[in-house]
């Protein structure tokens, strides 16, 4: 570990928390329907908008119909994108002439982008024709992200009104967060993307004659191998910056490339980098500035955020300190850092990100429920590579994924003030709304739904033949690589452990519904409250209220999550990272 | 619920066509027109040929060159197939790789600790970079092999020493490619 790595981390979580307070003001205003200095540009867009897709702007919907609306909503584009994929040979924007996606491939992409994971069993530039990746994935990026943030916002508003059932139009709020939110920083930071190398063309790819011929050994179909003569590199091209910017801004993740963010066309500068992890957290972190604003209680906004800033920190402090510490596997090679080079384990990092920046990334991505990767988790030291896994097993509500994150820490925050009425033997009270026996039914039934598809599915993997064979990595960090495709999924991350073959018909189909089930089964029990909370009458504050705001209560809130995180999946993470740890520090290796 | 249907049927196809065509057709546009080399990629060309991208890397094995880091990528630097190695860090694949280049190397460098990026692969394959440490553990080699002094090739290496973006984003860094061109340009190998 260096000053500097640490002076990079620092840096990064005050540029968040200077960003939270204007990002969560303009959201307020976009959401509350006020003025904004964007109005002239995109108010005409939004009534054509409107009259070409017959919304009806004035009207208000409770929450079933909300839910209605999102599930159409999400089930037409899904099938859009299928569609997509399952033609492109035909259509046009496909210069290296790639063929239809394979129907399970097909599916389980269409489900992996509609419901914001990008989890990707394929590696973009040689599958996807720039068609798809801009008119299929790259709007989906949009789509899912708008869905999870006015979500979140319905929460808020359920929160914030009383004793209505209206809690907004989904259409508006959609096209209002598409409009106002997404587009106009991602017109801008696709630019300043391109200003640092990404590309940004509709060219085929561009052969080059390499400096210097190089004989490798192939091996074939047949498993002979032979030697050849490399004389050329193909290099990939395509509209990247466009879908680079939305993949983070969105907390999507799905890469261009399969390297992703490792890729130098899609991250080529430390700069890009950077810029890339600030668009991650921005929205999610803003939201909680949102939060405070609409309900009328900043404080609690800030109390949210803090929680939030203090489980980042123990994350990256974790996976910097394990990564930099390097592979005691290896004899020879210098691992120590130093003015000439950064050390560590630097199997599956890049040279201009190094250690500090390829931890900070892989927290950033596993907290937020983007996915984007800059250097490959699987490679990971086992301590290292934890980090993301529980990231995602607390549930994504460090800041989290666009809307996803505020929605998913409103149920601890539900959990946590429950917890705090029965230690003081009162009926909680969240923000002047009671908290019901219903509330925490709903609250309870989102994170046993994920627990169980995680652990329930990876159950099934581990010991079945179909499962099993897709390993790559023997010993501990086998089962490791099948419990992170199941975190990933069903939190609907993206990441993952890369060396698993998951394009297969057992976890193409397995992941998809994952995704699906972690998606909806969280957002429909997460409406439902904010149905029931709209409708109820505000309590005045009194003197055995307990106070939602202060460090007391980032404190419950943050034992809460880790209590139900470490309950739910230590026993798993014993069997996998843990025991990789001990025995790799024993020397032991598979 | 019908009403519904209809609007969602709708509207995916109006902002389809606005966040799906509208918006990256008219990025590209702008990128072109703005920043066209590197809306391109950064190709690099030589006596008229195209022989390669300033930040896509390429693998080198001669002595007079400086060498790339382990690639993933298909055989090794193909740009189609961008990827890690993905080996866990327990891995017995992934010790005896790194074994067998710790070998080759300290042969022609005996007694220097090898700088870890120089045996391990990147997470894209196509890592244009080198650290520092490792451009300057394979200068006695690249000298040698050019008739050159390691002063000379070290000078060079500094030039093309990449500090950290802003003064303390990142990690110093050198362009393997962009060093090989210089090193040919300059002092051609024998």
């Amino acid at each position: 570990m260096t000053a500097n790595g640490w002076f990079q981390i620092g840096f990064y979580l005050v540029v968040i928390f200077l960003l939270t307070k204007p990002v969560g003001i303009f959201m307020t205003r976009v959401f509350n329907r006020e003025k904004t200095f964007l109005d002239p540009f995109l108010r005409p867009i939004e009534r054509v908008v409107y009259r070409l897709t017959g919304v009806d702007e004035k009207h208000e919907m409770r929450w079933t119909e909300y839910a209605i609306a999102m599930l159409l909503f999400s089930g037409v584009s899904m099938a859009l994108l299928y569609l997509i994929e399952r033609t492109q040979k035909w259509l046009p924007f496909n210069p290296q002439k790639f063929p239809n996606v394979e129907p399970g491939l097909a599916f389980g992409t269409a489900a992996s982008f509609t419901t914001n994971t990008n989890w990707q069993a394929y590696s973009g530039e040689s599958t996807m024709s720039y068609l798809t990746q801009m008119t299929g994935l790259a709007y989906h990026n949009f789509a899912s992200a708008a869905v999870g943030i006015v979500l979140a916002i319905v929460v808020i508003r359920g929160i914030a009104r009383k004793e209505t059932d209206k809690l907004g139009n989904f259409w508006v709020d959609t096209t209002r967060c598409l409009l106002w939110v997404l587009l106009p920083i991602c017109v801008v930071g696709s630019l300043v993307f391109v200003s640092q190398g990404v590309v940004q063309n509709l060219k085929p790819y561009t052969p080059v004659h390499l400096i210097e011929p190089q004989t490798v050994q192939v091996t074939g179909a047949d498993g002979k191998v032979t030697t050849q003569t490399v004389t050329q590199q193909i290099i990939a091209q395509g509209p990247v910056a466009s879908q680079e910017v939305i993949k983070e801004f969105g907390t999507n993740g799905g890469g261009f490339f399969g390297a992703n963010s490792a890729h130098p066309f899609e991250n080529p500068t430390p700069f890009s980098n950077f810029f890339q992890l600030v668009l991650i957290f921005a929205i999610p972190s803003g939201l909680t500035y949102t939060l405070g604003r609409m309900t009328g209680s900043q404080r609690h906004g800030w109390a949210v955020w803090a929680a939030m800033a203090f489980l980042f920190f123990i994350g990256v402090a974790t996976a910097y300190w394990a990564e930099a510490r390097g592979n005691p596997l290896l004899v020879g090679v210098n691992q120590s850092a130093s003015a000439l080079h950064s050390g560590g384990n630097m199997e599956g990092k890049e040279v201009r990100f190094g250690i500090a920046n390829s931890a900070l990334f892989a927290t950033v991505t596993t907290d937020a429920s983007c996915g984007a990767v800059n250097s490959q988790h699987d490679s990971f030291t086992p301590l290292g590579g934890m980090v993301p896994l529980i990231n995602i097993m607390l549930g994504e509500v460090v800041f989290g994924g666009v809307g996803a994150g505020l929605y998913g820490i409103i149920v601890f925050v539900i959990l946590a003030v429950f917890i705090a009425g029965l230690m003081v033997g009162r009926t909680p009270e969240y923000l002047g709304k009671k908290i019901e026996s219903y509330d925490v039914k709903m609250a309870m039934l989102a994170i046993l739904i994920l627990t169980f598809t995680i652990l329930g599915f990876s159950a099934v993997a581990i010991v079945k033949p179909f499962g099993t064979s897709s390993i790559s990595n023997p010993g501990p960090h086998g089962f490791s690589q099948v419990l992170y495709a199941y975190v990933s999924s069903t939190g609907n991350n993206g990441s993952a452990f890369g060396g698993l073959n998951v394009n297969t018909m057992w976890y193409n189909t397995s992941t998809a519904v994952a995704q699906l089930l972690g998606r909806f089964f969280m957002i429909i029990p997460v409406l439902a409250i904010a149905g029931s909370l709209a409708k109820k009458k505000t309590v005045p504050e009194s003197a055995g209220t307990f106070p939602v705001t202060g460090g007391l209560f980032a404190g419950l809130l943050v034992s809460t999550i880790l209590i139900v995180g470490a309950l739910t999946f230590f026993p798993a993470l014993s069997l996998g990272p843990i025991l990789e740890h001990l025995l790799m520090s024993a020397g032991k290796a598979f | 619920m019908k009403k519904n249907l209809l609007i969602a049927v709708w509207f995916t196809l109006v902002t389809t066509v606005m966040f799906g065509l509208i918006y990256p057709l008219g990025i590209t546009a702008l990128a072109q027109l703005c920043f066209h080399d590197r809306a391109d990629g950064q190709l690099i060309s030589k006596n008229g040929k195209l022989v390669g991208s300033r930040i896509i890397g390429q693998a080198f094995t001669g002595p007079a060159y400086f060498h790339s880091r382990p690639s993933n990528a298909g055989t090794g630097y193909d740009s189609t197939s961008s990827g890690g190695s993905n080996l866990a860090p327990t891995n017995k694949n992934l010790l005896e790789r790194v074994k067998g280049d710790v070998q080759k190397l300290q042969a022609e460098n005996p007694n220097t600790p090898i700088p870890v990026d120089l045996v391990t692969a990147s997470g894209s394959g196509l890592d244009p970079d080198i650290s520092p440490a490792a451009a300057e553990f394979q200068i006695p080699r690249v000298a040698h092999s050019r008739g050159m002094k390691e002063e000379d090739v070290r000078a060079l290496v500094e030039r093309h020493t990449k500090g950290r973006d802003l003064g303390f984003l990142g990690e110093p860094r050198v362009n393997v490619l962009e060093l090989n061109l210089d090193l040919d340009s300059l002092h051609p190998a024998r």
